[in-house]
């Protein structure tokens, strides 16, 4: 890390797979670099204050809120984002089982749900109803009344173990 | 044109659970919601709001802000070219308020302002930073007027004045039969004081617009907007500028529930003033506490209900008086109380019902369209009482209401006849009193309130019947276009908006089950006002209805006029052909289908060759509703919907915290377009309505709201919601062209009550202001707020007793 003028701070991260470098204000939240510099617009800014859940990103493999991580501490960091679920065009089995299951009304919510959902399935990859809906508990949905999203995650979760 | 019986009947794809037509984009991260997007040459705009709740602008200096770094433009009213006030029933909400002489019409005063979201100034510049840092540098003298914050006060000769007109918004009567006559043969008489919260919308996306100048004057909108229309109306009125200088789209939209309208409105036409008076595109965005602070509400409601019942358990007389909080805009209150005046006394037979609900100006936050519209206040009201009177009347809520219900040919309140379509609302309940084991658990779990428990279960339903589409508030009628590519995709598009609520995926439906190609062959253009005939607002559960029904006449007129050159290529005469999964074949009167080696892909490929217009503009209107202003009488809407909910809970008797631990829900929505996307509204419907009765309020004091994002305002989480159980009663209704009706609203407007008639099943506790709050379900009253309000509070006085009538 570096001090450049005017304040700026050099930092280099891992944003689904490609490595950027950037100079950020110290002030500058993760979400805004995402958003703003990266162009990274699936990830959404709901409150900014960490109680909605919409701007969940997989940080080094945990489910954060992006609005409360200051980018400089995402420094050296692996960051995974909405638009890295699918690969080569597939969607991930997360993203299907959200279309499938009617996990999806507006979809202001959805990429911070499938993000939480995504850290959880990676540390728990058979979870019950409850640790989903507690997995997702930061996550705030108004249109779906989170019964699709869980039994979503739980669709997705069942075809990864028997594939 | 006549769309074939058959279309009605036998539907190959209405129904089934088709993912949604714009899903893709929202799990990919690729939809495009209005702050995703940006403009070359952009600039930012943002507003200066008031400083007090009720007070006059003395004076106003934006000198220094206009020099302040990156600034382009400041503006205040004085800068407003045409008509200053907006407002979709009556204009009364100013676009910014300003000082003396700035304007406005008479009546109105545009140099005060009435509620702490109102706008004083506008500030564009460079970046987000730069213009708000210049708001800071703007100067107003404000002399602070009298704050009134209680509705029934502002209606007071004594009241401060809100409006110079008056605090009366409005006040809508029924009066059908004579109560006086009814309850001098009543067996017993009920006296019941209810009362239901003001709540947010708590749509996750904030409000977003970004407007672009085009030549002529105009303006180009692209926001967060539910309604389309009245934005664009209200736009071209204070620009001065014909309807066809000003374009209004929607990007993707988050959620609204009724919330993205007026506040949508304002905030475009202070992006449209900024964008002329600056010459480039301008992008405004709120912050979630700009979102609570200056967006409307739900209503609170204060209602006084008073029933008699005859010695047979019949309802023989009803009186009710009702109050709604406007704050301080009209908004959409003269169209909200009017449902709650035609709906007030609930899906009940009662030969004597008179009504009267008044909305009041205050400067409260204002209140306007939620998701139920004036229903969830008076159905809280009417299911508790009707739940009590059963119990008292020996019987379990669920029989007694089968007992009283709507049946065919019923008369309603307003002296409709309820005819045409299936009166289903016994059905309903029976399903749901089945899939529940509802009568069995209410006496079981009443009998265990004797004994002490640590924890108490109980049970509790709600059921409503609810008017569909817009009624006789308003012009009702919607467009659909539908075009056919050479290839055989379809695009699609409609007058109504999809919020997230689905509309897209239910008019898209409609158009490929009449067209017969699969729902994966449509594509549907978000609504844009300069591309689709005015089709009305995006309310009242009137997408499926009216943008369906649309869909279903362009459909036909296309297939119509395909299937002429199917006939030729085939050698059968057109009567015999049916298209289906996207092939052309034959059917017979049972829904068979031989289908041939043409598929709608051919077809549409040799039709286009043939020179045959491939698009249509569908067309519905509603039928016709009538209603008596003095009286109340008319037909208040043109079909009804019925619905039915069930929520067993388990009470912690030590805090009083309410666990939902089961919730059914029964619908006859008319025929279902899309399983998934209606269960949907259905979980997220219920959701919100559990929040409503549980855990909502957004609390002003002295009109100053006490909450301002979600640390605050506290809505469900996955934590909070149980496990739904929906089922469909499948009536279809010949008021829709594929016999479809509407869904989003009835599923949010009687889940209070079914949690809050549980809760009294459990604790023999009747709980009758709402959120159910733990002291509230503990000891039965608020310890954060009194029961009682503003003046008798002034009063001291224990004057109002909220429980009257005999067993009190
Ligand atoms: S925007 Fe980060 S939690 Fe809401
Ligand atoms: S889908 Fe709209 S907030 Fe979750």
């Amino acid at each position: 890390m570096k001090q450049l003028p005017e304040d700026l701070v050099s930092i280099r991260l891992t944003v689904n797979g490609v490595v950027r470098s950037l100079d950020v204000h110290p002030g500058e939240t993760l979400l805004e670099v995402l958003r703003g510099r990266l162009r990274l617009t699936g990830t959404k800014r709901g409150c900014e204050v960490g109680e909605c859940g919409a701007c969940t990103v997989v940080l080094d493999g945990r489910a954060v809120n992006s609005c409360l991580v200051l980018a400089v501490q995402a420094d050296g960091a692996e960051v995974l984002t909405v638009e890295g679920l699918a690969r080569e065009g597939a969607l991930h089995p997360l993203q299907r089982a959200f279309l499938e299951h009617g996990a999806v009304q507006c979809g202001f919510c959805t990429p911070g749900m499938l993000m939480s959902a995504h850290a959880l399935l990676a540390q728990d990859p058979s979870p019950t109803p409850d640790a989903v809906r507690r997995a997702i508990a930061g996550n705030l949905c108004r249109c779906t009344g989170y019964q699709a999203i869980v039994d979503a995650v739980l669709a997705a979760a069942g075809e990864a173990n028997s594939s | 044109m006549m769309i074939g019986e058959k279309d009605k009947d036998r539907p190959w794809l209405l129904g089934r659970p088709e993912p949604r037509v714009d899903g893709l984009g929202k799990v990919t991260g690729e939809a495009r919601f209005t702050d995703d997007l940006d403009e070359v040459g952009q600039v930012w705009g943002v507003v200066l709001r008031a400083a007090h709740p009720h007070a006059r602008i003395v004076s106003l200096d934006v000198e220094e802000a206009r020099l302040a770094p990156g600034v382009v433009a400041v503006l205040t009213a004085r800068d407003i070219p045409g008509n200053p006030f907006v407002g979709g029933v009556v204009q009364d909400q100013p676009v910014l308020a300003g000082t003396a002489g700035a304007g406005g019409g008479a009546g109105h005063d545009l140099d005060r302002v009435r509620m702490l979201g109102d706008g004083v100034a506008l500030v564009a510049a460079e970046t987000e930073a730069q213009a708000r840092d210049a708001l800071g540098l703007i100067r107003v003298g404000y002399e602070p007027l009298p704050v009134v914050t209680d509705p029934r006060e502002a209606l007071r000769p004594e009241s401060p004045l809100v409006h110079d007109r008056g605090n009366l918004v409005v006040h809508h009567g029924v009066r059908h039969g004579d109560p006086a006559v009814g309850f001098e043969y009543a067996h017993r008489v009920y006296e019941r004081a209810y009362a239901t919260p003001r709540i947010e919308h708590a749509y996750l996306e904030p409000e977003c617009v970004i407007a672009r100048p085009v030549e002529g004057g105009g303006v180009e909108v692209v926001g967060s907007i539910q309604n389309l229309f009245s934005t664009r109306r209200a736009v071209a009125s204070v620009l001065g500028v014909p309807l066809n200088r000003v374009r209004i789209r929607h990007a993707v939209l988050g959620g609204s529930f009724g919330g993205k309208d007026d506040v949508m409105t304002v905030m475009a036409c202070r992006a449209a003033l900024l964008a002329r008076a600056t010459g480039r595109p301008v992008k405004m965005v709120n912050t979630r506490e700009e979102s609570m602070l200056e967006s409307y509400k739900r209503h609170p409601y204060f209602l006084d209900y008073r029933a008699g019942v005859d010695r047979d358990g019949n309802l023989c007389a009803m009186r009710m008086d009702i109050v709604a909080d406007a704050g301080a805009y009209a908004s959409m209150s003269p169209f909200v109380t009017y449902r709650s005046v035609v709906q007030a006394a609930g899906p009940y037979r009662c030969p004597h019902v008179w009504t009267d609900v008044r909305a009041a100006y205050t400067n409260n936050p204002y209140t306007g369209a939620m998701r139920g519209f004036g229903s969830p206040q008076v159905n809280f009201a009417i299911e508790c009482l009707v739940d009590e009177i059963a119990e008292d009347q020996g019987l379990d809520p669920l029989t007694y209401r089968r007992r009283i219900v709507f049946r065919d040919g019923d008369v309603t309140p307003t002296g409709q006849r309820l005819a045409g379509h299936r009166v289903s609302l016994d059905e309903v309940l029976a399903r749901i009193g089945d899939a529940s084991g509802f009568v069995d658990k209410w006496w079981r779990y009443r009998a265990a309130r004797e004994a002490p428990a640590a924890f108490r279960r109980g049970i509790g339903v709600a059921c409503s019947y609810r008017g569909v589409s817009l009624g006789a508030e308003g012009v009702d009628a919607a467009a659909t276009f539908v075009q056919v590519q050479p290839d055989g995709s379809v695009i699609v598009s409609s007058g109504v908006t999809d919020m997230g609520q689905g509309a897209q995926t239910a008019v898209a439906q409609c158009a490929a089950e009449v067209l017969g190609v699969p729902l994966d062959r449509v594509v549907f253009l978000n609504t844009d006002t300069s591309r689709i005939p005015d089709s009305g607002p995006t309310v009242a559960s009137r997408g499926t209805i009216m943008g369906g029904s649309a869909a279903a006449d362009a459909a036909a007129q296309v297939r119509a006029r395909m299937l002429e050159v199917a006939a030729d290529l085939l050698g059968q005469p057109v009567k015999n052909l049916v298209i289906r999964e996207g092939l052309v074949g034959t059917g017979g009167a049972e829904g068979s289908f031989v289908p041939s080696r043409l598929t709608f892909a051919d077809l549409a490929g040799e039709c286009f060759r043939r020179g045959v217009a491939l698009a249509a503009l569908g067309w519905f209107r509603a039928p016709p509703t009538s209603w008596h202003e003095e009286t109340g009488q008319g037909i208040a809407y043109f079909t009804y919907v019925y619905g039915a909910n069930v929520a067993e809970v388990v009470v912690d008797s030590g805090t009083g915290r309410v666990r939902v631990e089961e919730f059914w829900s029964v619908h006859d929505c008319g025929r279902v377009v899309n399983r998934l996307g209606a269960e949907g509204q259905v979980h997220g419907g219920v959701a919100m309505g559990l929040g409503y009765g549980l855990l909502e309020e957004f609390e002003v004091e002295q009109g100053v709201p006490k909450a301002s994002n979600f640390d605050e305002y506290l809505i469900p989480t996955a934590m909070d919601v149980p496990r739904m159980h929906v089922e469909f009663v499948e009536n279809p209704d010949p008021a829709g062209r594929l016999g479809q009706k509407s869904l989003g609203e009835p599923t949010n407007e009687i889940a209070a009550p079914a949690v809050v008639n549980a809760i009294a099943n459990a604790t023999g506790r009747r709980i009758r202001e709402i959120p159910a709050t733990l002291e509230q379900v503990l000891i039965g009253r608020r310890l954060t707020r009194s029961g009682l309000r503003g003046s008798e509070v002034a009063r001291g006085g224990e004057a109002s007793c909220k429980v009257r009538g005999e067993e009190g």
